[in-house]
């Protein structure tokens, strides 16, 4: 058996996942064929070069999109359709802008039907954790790009989903920022270990979250590499500077490189 | 802030007092005869004079512009609901609608009058024909232009067809939906004027239609400028709702110079 494929046991199966967008100047192969899995409460990061397909992943895997072929498999049922199950940060940000930033992160409140009661205090619990305190009541163009992202996050954790499906949820952030979410979504998931597919593109982001890395190729996106990250959590500082996280750092690196991703 | 608030409702009326002003003195300045152009104040006085009359003839106009203004929404949302979602008639009645609008609608109005006679329901089609469009165009507009997000992140949360369309599609179109109707209701003052030119004995356009046969322009400026008022009153009555309506739109286009 191949070391990247999935077993039947695993939370989230990807089969031989392959999408295929047909535009107006010709069909492009965005994915695949692409096959692997994510254990129940393993945080599982995806990384790979831009246009690669890690966006289409995303969307195939969570219903949103139709896969060209193959299957995805969560909790041994084949989505067919939206995957409701989960809290999920698409890669634009996806508030809704006639809706204040409390009132995001509140929409599950009316699209799931979930009393607003029961979710008010974790949401202004969030909003306070990643530094929102104060723009409640504030419009999303009000606020700027990173803080519109982290809003989308309060709005994926806020129900307490067993799946995450995070699309660069950090892309838009200053570095100090980033570092710090990095810190805080551990500690998070660490207090309820969901299921987590993370896609980035950073290297050092990748490995200092993750169970596992998934290296992809270019596009079509496939499996180039899955590389298990070995290191104690909570990953502090002291653990981000040992030569083992250096090296799972060079060794996507070389991947990268010997692909001809990477240039010197 | 509080500044540009007050600059913004106190300029326009500053603006129409030097208008006026500058009118006045013109026509006394160059001995303009009443006929050509009467004074602002003499026409003020032709309002007071003959409130009465005048305000039967307003009512009357603006019963017609509100029934047509109404008939337009009553007809073009749900017509751009169906050409937003259902295929086959966007399809097919589409481009019927937009093939419609090429017609010279005012020189097909007589025909009302042939069709429907002398009563309110010509006058009233008539300011539905000219309205209608705009509301339609922008509904249009407003329920097919959102981005895929919005939308993904609702069925993620699983929200059925009607929460989709009250919570996500709805409240997306309204900026757009207010722009129409706006637009809309400015068409209908047009249009309730233009009815009343060829179909009727009664309202503002009919006044100022025979007040221009007799020569007696004091009383057809005094017609024309309540005219202008009813139509800026009613725009504005719209505009109100809408900044009640649509906060985070109002407030973005506030923050954005233009
Ligand atoms: N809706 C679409 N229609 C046609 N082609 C698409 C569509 N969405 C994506 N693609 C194409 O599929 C490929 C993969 O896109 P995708 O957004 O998944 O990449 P990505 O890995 O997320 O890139 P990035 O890291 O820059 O976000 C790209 O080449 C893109 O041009
Ligand atoms: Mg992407």
């Amino acid at each position: 058996m191949d070391a990247t494929a999935a077993v039947p046991s695993d939370a989230i199966v990807f089969d031989g996942l392959r999408k295929t967008y047909e535009a107006l100047e010709g069909s492009i192969e965005a994915l695949g064929p692409l096959s692997f899995g994510i254990k129940k409460g393993e945080f599982v990061s995806v990384l790979g070069p831009s246009g690669c397909g890690k966006s289409t992943l995303m969307l195939v895997a969570a219903g949103l999109d139709d896969a060209t072929a193959g299957a995805v498999i969560i909790d041994g049922r084949p989505i067919k359709q939206a995957f409701t199950d989960l809290g999920i940060v698409f890669q634009d940000h996806a508030l809704l802008e006639w809706r204040t930033i409390l009132q995001n992160v509140m929409l599950h409140s009316d699209l799931r039907k979930i009393p607003a009661k029961e979710l008010l205090p974790r949401a202004m619990d969030l909003l306070k954790k990643v530094g929102l305190e104060g723009f409640e009541n504030r419009y999303p163009f009000e606020l700027s790009g990173g803080m519109r992202q982290r809003a989308a996050i309060c709005r994926a954790l806020v129900h307490a989903p067993p799946f995450l499906f995070f699309d660069e949820p950090f892309g838009a952030l200053d570095a100090l920022t980033r570092e710090q979410m990095r810190v805080d979504l551990e500690k998070l998931w660490l207090d309820r270990r969901q299921t987590v597919l993370f896609i980035t593109h950073g290297i050092a982001e990748a490995v200092a979250l993750s169970d596992r890395v998934v290296v992809m190729t270019s596009r079509p996106g496939r499996v180039e590499r899955i590389i298990d990250i070995d290191l104690p959590r909570p990953r502090s500082s002291a653990v981000l500077a040992s030569p083992e996280f250096v090296g799972y750092c060079a060794t996507i690196k070389d991947i990268f490189s010997a692909t001809g991703i990477l240039k010197d | 802030m509080r500044k540009r608030q007050f600059l913004d409702a106190v300029g326009p009326l500053l603006a129409l007092a030097v208008l006026f002003a500058g009118w006045e003195a013109a026509v006394v300045l160059f001995g303009v005869s009443e006929i050509m152009l009467p004074k602002p104040s003499r026409i003020f006085v032709e309002i007071l004079d003959r409130a009465p009359m005048l305000a039967l003839h307003a009512a009357s106009t603006v019963t017609i512009i509100l029934s047509g203004f109404m008939m337009s929404v009553a007809v073009a949302i749900p017509l751009a609901l169906a050409i937003s979602f259902i295929p086959i008639v966007r399809r097919v009645v589409y481009p019927i609608v937009v093939f419609s609008q090429l017609i010279p609608k005012i020189a097909i109005a007589p025909l009302f009058i042939i069709w429907f006679g002398f009563g309110v329901l010509p006058k009233v089609l008539i300011t539905f024909l000219i309205s209608f469009f705009p509301i339609l165009i922008q509904a249009i507009v407003g329920f097919t232009s959102i981005r895929p997000e919005p939308i993904r992140v609702a069925r993620s949360m699983g929200a059925g067809a009607f929460d989709m369309f009250l919570r996500i599609r709805l409240p997306h179109a309204l900026p757009n939906l207010f722009a129409g109707l706006k637009m809309s209701m400015a068409a209908a003052a047009i249009g309730a004027i233009v009815s009343e030119f060829i179909a009727s004995s009664r309202g503002l356009g009919y006044l100022v239609l025979v007040a221009n046969g007799e020569m007696n322009s004091p009383l057809a400026f005094a017609g024309m400028m309540l005219l202008s008022l009813i139509g800026i009153v009613l725009y504005f009555a719209v505009e109100l709702i809408q900044r009640v309506a649509t906060p985070w739109d109002i407030a973005q286009r506030r923050s954005t110079p233009n």
